[in-house]
């Protein structure tokens, strides 16, 4: 910044102001501190006020800094040249003006001299006589004034003299001669005012021959102006020596007096947070010669929590040694609260912004997903409607007329359509399971049927040769509590994931009970049916008795299923994806085997929905097992015989094949529809024949085995007992341990003895009685070829109510069978005395008499051969030629009741009924009955 | 688009029977009894359900007149009327007209009369629920066979 300044001595020349006192190195960029002249502006300055205690000084040091140290030296060189500079300026500009005035002096002598030898030569060529004329008092006054610029002091050259008289006349030289007189006279006189000037001017020069005052001026001026600038900054300026001892410091606002901080250091002055920083700091200025910057924030009681910036330079001296630091600080506390502050904002405006991509892409993520929902809730939907179309077809078709096989394939089709239809509901429910809503239901059902209708599904539609497998330990409970349909739904999953992915050996589920719910790589050992594990099986007796005891209560049993094939197995990498939706194993993968990847991702999220947790454990090309782990809570001891009736009869189908009890299932596709097969062990472990290649019973009840046990003739009691198994199909309850067996649903004559009488003997030595031999297996046979070769076999219904006696007139019907009706006991005393039955259908509720009393009578005459009793009671007899009769075969009686409690199938039995049915009657154990008591 | 009308009513038909299978009303035995029905016996269900209803009925009449009876309380004869309709009730597969009948009948063997009294009338609710719900079905079963056996040659759709 340069400021043109106007000088009163010297003309168009820049003035240069000092620098301050500790300048920058002068260069010619432009001077980094500059003043204006002292007299302009002055007022300015004058109205400030300036505080001059801030500043406080060591003057000695200050001496001996401008004599020692390098850059207080030059500045004082500079100081002096300055102003050498400016006075040699105006001596020049002086002498200039000097010579000028000669060279004009010069000149006009010379004209003067050349005008004297003109006229002189005129007056000689003229008049020789003739003295000269002295002209210069005339020319005297043609003189101008000197000029007082230096422009105007040269002559003009064309500047003529007018004169008014002609030429060459005596006048006319006359005045020529006074008016050049005037010019020297003029030209004289203009000396002498110069060289009275230049005199003075040297007289002055002597007068300023001392700098000091001048330089004292200016510095004072410099040293105003930086109070004027520096009285409100927040700045310390400060000086401090080799030891870090202050000399100088300038401090707006300062707290302490001079003598506390002059020739102390930083530490002696004050202590607390960052002084030390601070100090070390200059020391390392100090000794590393090189100028630096810092913010050190101080915590100190003087004047608290602040924070500055520090600059801190170091000072040379002439010959390079550091003899101590400038040092400058400048609070910025609030600066750096508020930089802080920025960073904050910063930051959280970097959180806020990815929030909110993430808000973002989450938003775009569900409204995708609300898109995929709806899609798939639409087609769902869609598919949903044509498929309940379908379905309800079949349940219509399936009410035609149609052979075995063709109501083996609707029933396939059917089981496999409501499945679908199941499916699709549950993928509509993992949206809900994924919002929460999805609701679990409670309902008692039997893992060993579940187990097996899923294992009969599967091998339903198997292509391949493959062996389905169900192992069921025995400590499984009988009937849990859980929602069977969800874990229908995973195991359906996961067995047809192992067909699929199997292409020979075998897929199997494994269930047991754990008694840890998270256990560590607890493998279940798997139960055989051989020989060999016979004496294990009567050791988990005794555990299954004693888990009958915490079935009253309401305990949680967890329970484990392995689903293990013999397939491709999953590579390692491909496991942590496994569960997740829509993503497969591999693309090759999908290419080849399809599927949607939605499957393992449902099942895993309704495990965990229902408490449990599904885990995979995998080797490439030797098979996966998939193991689930549920708690379950066990039903309540299974007294209500009602209840496991209803069950039954909802889990029944047409073909009743079930068996709560048996632990083993295994299915191969031999043909079309579940093969349904035992392996050899079974029969030699249990002497169970089965008869229909549909079923086998290898696993018993521990109460029936335990029976055995106690038996006396255990071996010839299996063998009658497996004679009547032909249709496998025995409700056997869990009993209390007094032996009392109940809700014993269509069972086999022999089975009630078993479990009624307690007496095996007695029972088997019955059945031999009656004719209807059950010793072994190849008379039976034979007497069912007999049978059938015969006539329709009669049967009598004794029933008084119209709507039963319609439904089972109508069920007869079905199954091919004529049947005689009676509506009461006595009527049927009669009707058994006039013509001899097969079978009789009893309902023990009647009027007149009841079915109790009726099957006594007939009973009392089977024995005795008359009917006496039947006359006692009061039944009349319209013709008495039949009294004396032989003795008849005893007429398998099945009592009907709607009354399933315990005390009646007691009575029923009592009184010499063979089985009961109960009410509802249904066409399955209608068949059965048939089946067993009649074919 | 012919049959379209067959199927929504089957479809009806199907959600109804779902509903009192949901509800408990009914059981499999409603569905045993239909598929006994054949060409021979086109109405066998209606038929089996009328006489179940035209039975209850007076077996309702029966109860309520031995229950008001004050004088004579025969256990006996309310037995015998609860078998029967318990017995009929579930042949017809009415699951929950069976539970009540049994509940009744657990209340006649405690000779706890109000709680009989409290049954019957839970027992008469139910059964016209019944009676509605099978009427309402029979109705759209009636529909549907007629629009299975009326069609005009050629027409396009006749439901």
């Amino acid at each position: 910044m340069v400021h043109d300044v106007e000088d009163d001595r010297v003309e168009d020349m820049e003035v240069e102001v000092l620098s301050s006192m500790w300048p920058e190195d002068i260069d010619e960029a432009g001077k980094k501190f500059n003043v204006e002249k002292p007299g302009v502006h002055q007022d300015m300055l004058e109205d400030l006020t300036f505080i001059e205690e801030p500043s406080i000084v060591d003057f000695k040091r200050l001496v001996e800094l401008t004599s020692y140290s390098e850059k207080g030296s030059s500045q004082l060189a500079n100081l002096v040249k300055n102003w050498e500079y400016k006075q040699e300026n105006a001596v020049r500009l002086l002498r200039e003006e000097l010579d000028n005035l000669s060279k004009q002096q010069h000149e006009v002598e010379l004209k003067k001299l050349e005008i004297l030898e003109q006229h002189r030569f005129e007056e000689e060529s003229y008049g020789g006589d003739k003295r000269p004329v002295s002209v210069l008092d005339e020319v005297y006054e043609a003189f101008q004034d000197v000029p007082k610029r230096r422009t105007d002091v040269i002559v003009e050259e064309d500047k003529r003299l007018e004169i008014d008289a002609e030429y060459d006349t005596v006048v006319y030289w006359k005045q020529r001669a006074l008016h050049l007189e005037k010019l020297l006279e003029a030209s004289v006189q203009r000396e002498q005012i110069l060289l009275e000037k230049l005199e003075e001017s040297i007289e002055n020069l002597e007068k300023q021959a001392s700098p000091v005052e001048e330089l004292s001026q200016i510095l004072k001026r410099a040293d105003n102006f930086l109070h004027f600038v520096l009285q409100n900054a927040p700045v310390v300026i400060g000086h401090q020596d080799k030891e870090l001892r202050y000399r100088f410091i300038y401090n707006h606002f300062p707290s302490l007096g001079e003598e506390d901080i002059i020739g102390k250091t930083d530490t002696e002055i004050f202590k607390g947070g960052g002084v030390k920083e601070s100090q070390d700091f200059k020391r390392e200025v100090l000794e590393r010669g090189l100028p630096a910057k810092r913010e050190i924030t101080f915590e100190t009681q003087l004047f608290g929590a602040k924070t500055f910036l520090i600059y801190v330079e170091p000072v040379f001296s002439k010959d390079g040694e550091t003899i101590g630091v400038n040092y400058m600080g400048m609070e910025i506390t609030d600066q750096v609260k508020k930089r802080e502050k920025m960073a904050k904002l910063r930051e959280e405006i970097a959180v806020q912004k990815a929030k909110e991509t993430e808000l973002n892409k989450t938003i775009h993520i569900t409204e995708e997903t609300m898109r995929a929902k709806q899609m798939l809730a639409t087609m769902s939907h869609e598919i949903r409607s044509p498929l309940s179309g379908v379905v309800s077809m079949a349940e219509i078709l399936s009410t035609t007329k149609l052979n075995k096989d063709q109501k083996e394939l609707l029933r396939v089709m059917l089981s496999s359509g409501d499945l679908v239809l199941q499916l699709i509901n549950d993928i509509l429910d993992l949206s809900k399971v994924e919002s929460g809503v999805m609701k679990l239901e409670a309902t008692k059902f039997r893992p060993r049927e579940v187990i097996k209708h899923v294992l009969q599904t599967a091998a339903a539609s198997l292509k391949r040769m493959l062996i389905l497998e169900g192992h069921v330990a025995d400590d499984v409970p009988l009937e849990v509590i859980g929602d069977v349909l969800r874990i229908r739904q995973i195991l359906t999953n996961l067995i047809s994931n192992a067909i699929k992915f199997t292409h020979e050996g075998k897929v199997q589920i494994n269930l047991c009970v754990i008694a840890d719910p998270y256990p560590e790589g607890h493998q279940e050992p798997k139960i055989n049916m051989d020989d060999s594990s016979v004496s294990t099986k009567n050791g988990v007796l005794l555990n299954g008795h004693e888990e009958n005891e915490p079935q009253s209560h309401e305990t949680v049993v967890w329970i484990r299923c392995d689903v293990k094939d013999t397939g491709i197995g999953i590579p390692e990498n491909a496991l942590p994806n496994l569960f997740k939706k829509y993503m497969q194993a591999g693309a090759d993968t999908a290419r080849k085997y399809g599927g949607t990847g939605l499957g393992l991702a449902i099942c895993k999220q309704l495990v965990e929905l229902m408490g449990g947790h599904l885990t995979v454990s995998s080797k490439e090309h030797c098979g996966s097992t998939f193991t689930f782990v549920l708690p379950h809570k066990l039903s309540h001891a299974c007294d209500g015989s009602d209840d496991t009736d209803e069950f039954g009869d909802m889990a029944d189908n047409e073909s009743s094949d079930d068996d709560i009890t048996c632990g083993f299932f295994q299915f191969q596709p031999h043909a079309l529809g579940s093969t349904f097969s035992s392996n050899g062990s079974a029969i030699t472990h249990k002497d169970r024949i089965n008869v229909t290649p549909k079923e086998i019973v290898s696993s018993m009840d521990e109460d029936d085995s335990s029976r055995f046990d106690a038996s006396s003739e255990p071996e010839s009691s299996s063998k009658c007992n497996s004679e009547n198994e032909n249709t496998s199909c025995i409700k056997k309850e869990k009993q209390n341990d007094d032996g009392l067996d109940l809700a014993v649903d269509s069972c086999s004559p022999l089975d009630h003895r078993f479990h009624n009488a307690g007496d095996l003997c007695v029972a088997c030595e019955a059945r031999k009685d009656s004719n209807r031999s059950s010793e072994c297996s190849s008379s039976s046979s034979n007497r069912q070829e007999v049978a059938k070769s015969e006539r329709k076999p009669k049967i009598l219904l004794v029933e008084d109510h119209m709507v039963n006696v319609m439904v089972a007139r109508r069920m007869m019907r079905q199954l091919n069978q004529d049947m005689d009706v009676v509506n009461n006991g006595a009527e049927a005393v009669r009707a058994v005395q006039s013509c001899s039955y097969d079978l009789i259908l009893m309902d023990v509720c009647m009027p007149v008499m009841d079915g109790l009393e009726a099957t006594r009578l007939i009973r009392s005459f089977e024995k005795t051969g008359n009917w006496d009793e039947a006359r006692k009671a009061g039944v009349d007899f319209p013709s008495y030629d039949q009294v004396f009769q032989e003795p008849r075969k005893r007429i398998p009686i099945i009592a009907m009741t709607a009354n399933a409690m315990s005390e009646s199938a007691e009575e029923c039995f009592q009184n010499g009924m063979d089985s009961f049915i109960t009410k509802p009657v249904n066409l399955q154990n209608l068949k059965q009955c048939l089946q067993q008591y009649v074919e | 688009m012919l049959g379209f009308g067959a199927v929504r009513l089957r479809t009806d038909m199907n959600r109804l029977l779902s509903l009192l299978f949901h509800q408990g009303v009914l059981d499999e035995q409603f569905l045993q009894l239909q598929q006994l029905q054949d060409q021979t016996s086109p109405n066998f269900v209606s038929e089996v359900v009328t006489i179940y209803f035209h039975e209850s009925e007076k077996q309702l009449r029966n109860l309520r007149n031995l229950l008001l009876d004050r004088e004579m309380w025969d256990y006996c004869k309310l037995g015998i009327h609860l078998n029967q309709l318990m017995g009929s009730s579930s042949s017809i597969g009415a699951k929950r007209v069976r539970n009540i009948c049994a509940a009744f009948r657990a209340a006649v063997d405690q000779n706890n009369r109000p709680a009989c009294m409290r049954a019957l009338e839970v027992l008469e609710h139910e059964y016209c629920y019944l009676k509605n719900k099978l009427h309402e079905l029979f109705q759209i079963e009636q529909e549907r066979v007629l629009g299975d056996t009326v069609r005009y040659p050629g027409a396009v759709n006749q439901q």
